[in-house]
């Protein structure tokens, strides 16, 4: 009789009982599940019992007004867009002006934030009182207020069209907004892109090999000849031979207003200026944090070898610095993200404004449209999170911590 | 604002079920002791508040009639100040018994709100207001102006209409409230700022210089405004259908809050059908025989009422126009109390 080697016990049950009963065992998995089972059935009743109603009382229920015609205008879209396209085109477009105005607003929030929070750091006395001031006035001031003042500030300040300030006569500064020359692309558009492309390439890949060069063999390669030349010589001999890449339509003053050539129009700048200054103010605080971590010997160490004070903060602190500001600079950026929502307060059309407003008020579909517009902004906050979670283990490994 | 909608948007989804099985809205005013009204922020001549926080005008005296024929008591309303947008939600959800809020009759809102419309209080129609010194005389001079319009509204779809109707170019700029819109207007941001012809007149009174800014003669579209109840309460439609109806009445037959007494002596059949002493028609709705009485009393015929808030007795001194009894030229018709 020959015996068989014993066979381990089976351990899926324990792992199951162990990641969801925890100490409690088997009555902690049964707990969960009853748990699970009761917000599943709160969830279903919810719906349920609205799509119900919603049906008892005739309103309108579902998702397919979003094939229908909006029949209203937007007057600041990045894709096109007239009044006989769907309430879905709305949609994308409200995201779209959302996500601009996010992106630009954090651009100039981080730089802003950055430079106050320096200027509080520096040893001048009167660059750091500037850079308090900033801070404490500008933070303590509700946001919308601040918007309302760009806005009509701004507004109140600029002439009419036909008064407006020409800039070499070639931009136009109104109440209108700022209007600005339009690239047409001509024949020679495609090669130029897809020369500059090719330049961008090789400058990045040349970049990568001389870095690689530098820390595995020590050898210092001087590359910015060839990038120059990638960049600029290659392009500049396209055009001589396709021709130019576009031609610019100057902008005409015409009845009420300006034809042609590309315009940005005052609510976005007021809304950009807004939330760029009062997030900075934050931003500020957190880098100053940031630094103030890292130990003032790092400071000291930079000194003793002979880097100025600019170079020691940008080689030696800042990178330290960065560990301990990115997750609350992932927050300010969120809340910028959804502060921007105030917009309707100046009629700039975002995704609130023409969405969960205007389409939800001509259709009166509030369910579907709230819903929709939450989803969107916590898709947004999550992604922005996860970016800003990459760059935060990038860092933290880069410093081998 | 978005926050408002939020929270009665989740009233609207949790809370429905009260609403749908329990469609009493009479019992529900009576036992509360109080009618909730929704109207605008603030329109002069149709709803705004003054400078004590007392309500006035067209819309806002539809429901202290409504309150009159219940309470025989034109303070018992609460009156809720709703933006464009978050008007249906806020009559959805139960928030309010009656909207009145010079809103437009249109199909899509008869159909698709869970709302039914219970009359016309006012015939309007869009227009435009500009600055004089544009030296504009015609909305078709308009090509490629920049307007102001409030966001959530039939205006704004409207405006879209009629300039690529007329193949005019145009750029529009939304805001959430009628303030914002008018103060947009006020700062140059606009050339021309667009809404109901009552609501431009009404406006005009609100800017710096109101003679530096003229009206355009052309009415672009038709706005029959009126309240709006909730679906499933026939009882309660009832009620603020006649409401409207019993003003109209009472104008056509020459009675108003002063000399209503006296007629109510007189031995004219239709008076004494009317006004209570014949027939029961008040109880029939739900209300009290004199209800029609309670109504006059309270705020007066259709008439007195036009007058003093829109019409001559008002600052905006508007025309009666088509908003006439049917027998004087105008619109305004209600069928036999019989």
């Amino acid at each position: 009789m020959s015996t068989e080697a014993r066979k381990p016990p089976p351990q899926i049950a324990l792992k199951i009982r162990r990641i969801l009963g925890g100490k409690a065992g088997w009555n902690g998995v049964a707990v969960q599940f009853a748990f699970a089972a009761i917000l599943g059935w709160i969830g279903y009743e919810i719906v349920s019992n609205a799509r119900a109603n919603l049906e008892n009382q005739h309103i309108a229920a579902g998702f397919g007004f979003l094939r229908n015609n909006a029949g209203f205008d937007v007057n600041q879209t990045l894709i096109s867009y007239t009044g006989s396209d769907t309430f879905l085109r709305v949609f994308v477009v409200g995201l779209l002006n959302t996500l601009v105005v996010s992106v630009v607003g954090i651009f100039f929030a981080t730089v802003i934030g950055f430079i106050v929070a320096l200027c509080r750091l520096s040893p001048n006395w009167l660059l750091s009182r500037v850079g308090e001031i900033y801070v404490e006035v500008i933070r303590n001031l509700p946001l919308l207020f601040q918007i309302l003042f760009w806005y009509l500030a701004v507004l109140a300040a600029l002439p009419n069209p036909r008064q407006s300030i020409s800039l070499f006569g070639i931009a136009f500064i109104s109440n209108r907004g700022l209007v600005v020359p339009s690239p047409i692309g001509q024949s020679g558009l495609a090669p130029f892109l897809a020369v500059l492309a090719f330049g961008i390439v090789a400058s990045l890949a040349l970049h990568f090999y001389a870095r690689r060069a530098l820390f595995q063999r020590g050898q210092v390669i001087r590359i910015w000849p060839s990038v120059l030349a990638l960049l600029f010589g290659l392009p500049l001999a396209t055009m001589l031979v396709f021709g130019l890449p576009f031609t610019f339509e100057l902008p005409q003053l015409r009845g009420f207003n300006f034809a042609g050539g590309s315009r940005i129009i005052p609510e976005f700048v007021a809304l950009a200026v807004a939330l760029s200054t009062y997030t900075a103010a934050f931003i500020a605080e957190i880098v100053r944090a940031g630094i103030l971590s890292v130990h003032k010997g790092q400071m000291e160490a930079g000194s003793s070898l002979g880097l100025s004070r600019g170079a020691t903060l940008r080689l030696i602190v800042v990178p330290q610095a960065m560990r301990v500001i990115v997750p609350p600079l992932t927050n300010q950026y969120l809340n910028l993200t959804k502060n921007s929502s105030l917009a309707v307060a100046i009629g700039y059309p975002d995704l609130v404004s023409v969405f969960a407003g205007t389409s939800l008020s001509q259709t009166g579909q509030a369910i579907e449209i709230i819903a929709m517009t939450m989803g969107v902004y916590l898709l947004i906050s999550l992604l922005t999170s996860a970016i800003m979670s990459v760059y935060g283990w990038r860092v933290s490994r880069s410093l081998g911590a | 604002m978005k926050r408002v909608t939020l929270a009665l948007t989740l009233a609207l989804a949790a809370g429905l079920t009260a609403q749908a099985a329990d469609a009493q809205t009479l019992k529900t005013v009576k036992d509360r002791g109080m009618l909730s009204c929704g109207v605008s922020q603030g329109l002069p001549g149709f709803s705004s508040p003054d400078d004590k926080g007392n309500w006035t005008g067209i819309d806002v005296d539809v429901c202290r009639a409504i309150a009159g024929a219940i309470f025989n008591d034109p303070t018992k309303v609460k009156f809720v100040p709703l933006s464009a947008k978050d008007r249906f939600t806020a009559l959805q959800s139960g928030e309010i018994d009656v909207l009145s809020r010079n809103t437009t009759w249109t199909i899509s809102r008869d159909t698709s709100l869970g709302a039914n419309f219970t009359g016309v209080t006012y015939y309007d129609g869009q227009g435009f207001m500009v600055k004089k010194s544009l030296k504009v005389n015609s909305a078709l001079e308009l090509n490629s102006a920049s307007v102001c319009v409030q966001t959530g509204t039939t205006t704004e779809q409207n405006l879209a209409d009629y300039f690529k109707a007329n193949n005019m170019k145009y750029e529009v700029i939304a805001f959430a409230t009628n303030d914002e819109t008018v103060k947009a207007y006020e700062a140059g941001r606009c050339d021309v700022f667009t809404t109901d012809q009552s609501g431009l007149y009404a406006n005009r009174l609100k800017l710096a210089n109101p003679n530096d800014h003229m009206v355009l003669p052309e009415i672009i579209s038709k706005e029959p405004l009126g309240p709006m109840v909730r679906h499933g309460d026939d009882q309660w439609f009832d009620i603020v259908k006649w409401t409207l109806f019993a003003m109209l009445t009472a104008e056509e037959l020459g009675v108003t809050s002063k000399n209503i007494d006296e007629k109510a002596k007189l031995e004219n059949p239709e008076l004494k059908r009317v006004l209570g002493s014949d027939g029961n028609f008040g109880e029939q709705l739900g209300l009290t025989k004199d209800w029609v009485v309670r109504i006059v009393k309270t705020v007066g015929n259709y008439g007195e009422v036009f007058d003093r808030n829109v019409g001559a007795g008002s600052p905006l001194a508007i025309n009666r126009g088509v908003n006439n009894l049917w027998n004087k030229g105008g619109l305004q018709y209600a069928p036999p109390i019989r």
